[in-house]
């Protein structure tokens, strides 16, 4: 599941207060089951979490800060080689078993951190903006890795980064100044996103009232440089009249693109649909 | 079980840097130098003290006034030991690893507590070495050796669980640092302004509060239950309020 929301909407609130680093001053929380204030033990060994910072001991070796981990989450002392051996498996750390954390990359910390997260097997396995600060080729392995982990473990992913919810993610959650604001699959998220746009650019530009003529064309800017912004009636494009007709009378068009709606225009939209609902 | 994983890794990370080693060789070093010193003053009045009938031997001349003198060591050197404990953790957000495990407050703290304690006792027992050394030209009082020992050990055990307070408090470990020394010298130094106000009862109670005034009577050889009470009680009063005050962070903030 993603979580989704700008900065200081509350996201890491939320999951300081699931993983039990914060304690809720309303309402209760139920993990596995169990309430985490009632049966925190119980609660807190069905859960793995990875904090904004990965939680790391900098002076430990990997393999010594992961058997530090199994064992105060109470895994069985014969069980313990096994587990470890699994969470270094996942999160490829096998190059780096005997290395002292400090001394790793960020992307490995982050590897560490999730290992850490997920070696007592936990029902529920909660990242915190597990990409942060990291390169393209590592933020690439780490959403693999994190769809990975989706298939056996329920994932909680809180990120302020769409794509990343759209690359991994199920179900998606949106909450803006602490309030939930949006609750869907991923596909109804998609939907949201559709812009009603494309963005076209030629090199020999027609007149806009050309454009206009398109059927289910609703209206039409210039972007100047022989860029067009055109906004089409819900399901029914233009994009392939559109090239058609840009072959025909020799528009030379060299980019068409739907637009999507940013992060910022769901929120947008969804606080102010919001603010609509509350005043009818 | 989950204490000693704890502890193990505490004690483990404090000799993985390079503040214990530094504070184990300081220590040593000076304490080697207050020996010798005080072995050197013995020496010379040696011959007058053969003369004398029931004359103090080598523990009470020269072992007791150098343990004596580490106290006040271990006074500046502990707060350093404990600086780091929770504000460290604190400060580089491993302390959420600690919180979402399934742990109550009470292991963490006593885990964090005890993994010192065990580095105390690397320095004490080091400590205890240079005195046995003596053993080879002439004999102990054990008795009164051990009652010092564990005067020095349940001294040591008080300052840490101040300290460990201390650090619960702040994200900063100078800051923690400095406050236990304050504190600790502030109850150090209450026996010296309990022998200023003159002989009332409030006196007394300053006295009986202050640190030194019960680690004197162990020193002496006087093993009281009161006195080992008192450092018994002093340690589980900070280690509760450590545990509540990490327990009272998630309900705040």
């Amino acid at each position: 599941m993603g979580f989704l929301g700008p900065n200081g909407a509350g996201k890491s609130t939320t999951m300081n207060m699931l993983s039990g680093n914060l304690a809720p001053s309303q309402g209760q929380i139920t993990i596995a089951g169990y309430d985490l204030l009632d049966e925190p033990r119980l609660a807190k060994a069905t859960l793995g979490y990875l904090a904004e910072n990965p939680p790391l001991y900098r002076e430990l070796t990997v393999y010594e800060y992961l058997q530090f981990c199994a064992r105060i989450n109470q895994i069985p002392r014969t069980k313990i080689a096994s587990a470890m051996q699994m969470a270094m498996d996942r999160c490829g750390l096998h190059s780096v078993t005997h290395r002292l954390i400090g001394n790793l990359s960020k992307g490995y910390q982050q590897r560490v951190g999730i290992a850490q997260a997920i070696i007592h097997l936990p029902a529920v396995v909660i990242l915190d903006e597990p990409t942060v600060g990291l390169d393209p080729i590592q933020i690439r392995e780490i959403r693999s890795l994190i769809r990975e982990l989706g298939q056996d473990h329920a994932v909680i992913l809180s990120t302020h980064i769409l794509p990343e919810v759209q690359a991994t993610c199920d179900q998606v959650q949106i909450i803006n100044q602490g309030k939930l604001v949006f609750r869907d699959s991923i596909q109804g998220l998609e939907h949201r996103l559709q812009h009603n746009s494309l963005y076209v650019a030629f090199h020999q530009p027609p007149a806009l009232d050309a454009l206009q003529d398109l059927a289910g064309v609703e209206s039409c800017e210039s972007l100047g440089n022989g860029q067009f912004r055109v906004h089409y009636k819900e399901a029914t494009s233009p994009a392939e009249q559109l090239v058609a007709r840009s072959v025909a009378q020799n528009w030379r068009l060299y980019e068409l693109r739907p637009e999507q709606a940013s992060l910022e225009d769901v929120f947008m939209d969804l606080t102010h649909n919001e603010v609509v609902e509350s005043e009818t | 079980m989950n204490i000693f994983t704890l502890a193990s890794r505490e004690l483990r990370s404090l000799f993985l840097s390079p503040l214990a080693w530094s504070i184990l060789a300081v220590v040593q070093f000076l304490y080697a130098y207050l020996f010798m010193g005080r072995l050197e003053g013995f020496l010379q009045i040696q011959a007058r003290l053969s003369l004398m009938e029931k004359a103090p031997d080598v523990t009470e001349l020269v072992i007791i006034p150098v343990f004596a003198n580490i106290a006040t060591i271990l006074l500046l050197v502990i707060p350093l030991l404990t600086m780091r404990l929770i504000s460290e953790e604190r400060r580089s957000r491993s302390l959420s690893l600690l919180l979402s495990a399934p742990l109550s407050m009470s292991e963490i703290i006593l885990g964090k507590y005890l993994g010192l304690l065990g580095f105390i006792l690397c320095l004490l027992l080091l400590l205890l070495l240079t005195p046995l050394s003596l053993l080879g030209s002439g004999s102990l009082d054990f008795g009164l050796l051990f009652s010092a020992w564990l005067a020095l050990l349940l001294l040591a055990a008080a300052f840490a669980a101040a300290g460990l307070f201390m650090s619960s408090l702040t994200q900063y470990p100078t800051l923690a640092a400095i406050t236990s020394f304050g504190l600790l010298l502030l109850l150090w130094l209450f026996n010296m302004a309990a022998n200023n106000v003159g002989d009332d009862g409030s006196t007394s109670v300053l006295a009986y509060l202050s640190l030194l005034t019960h680690y004197e009577n162990l020193i002496r050889g006087v093993i009281n239950s009161a006195d080992i009470l008192y450092y018994l009680l002093f340690i589980t009063g900070f280690l509760v309020l450590s545990i509540r005050r990490l327990d009272g962070e998630r309900l705040q903030a």
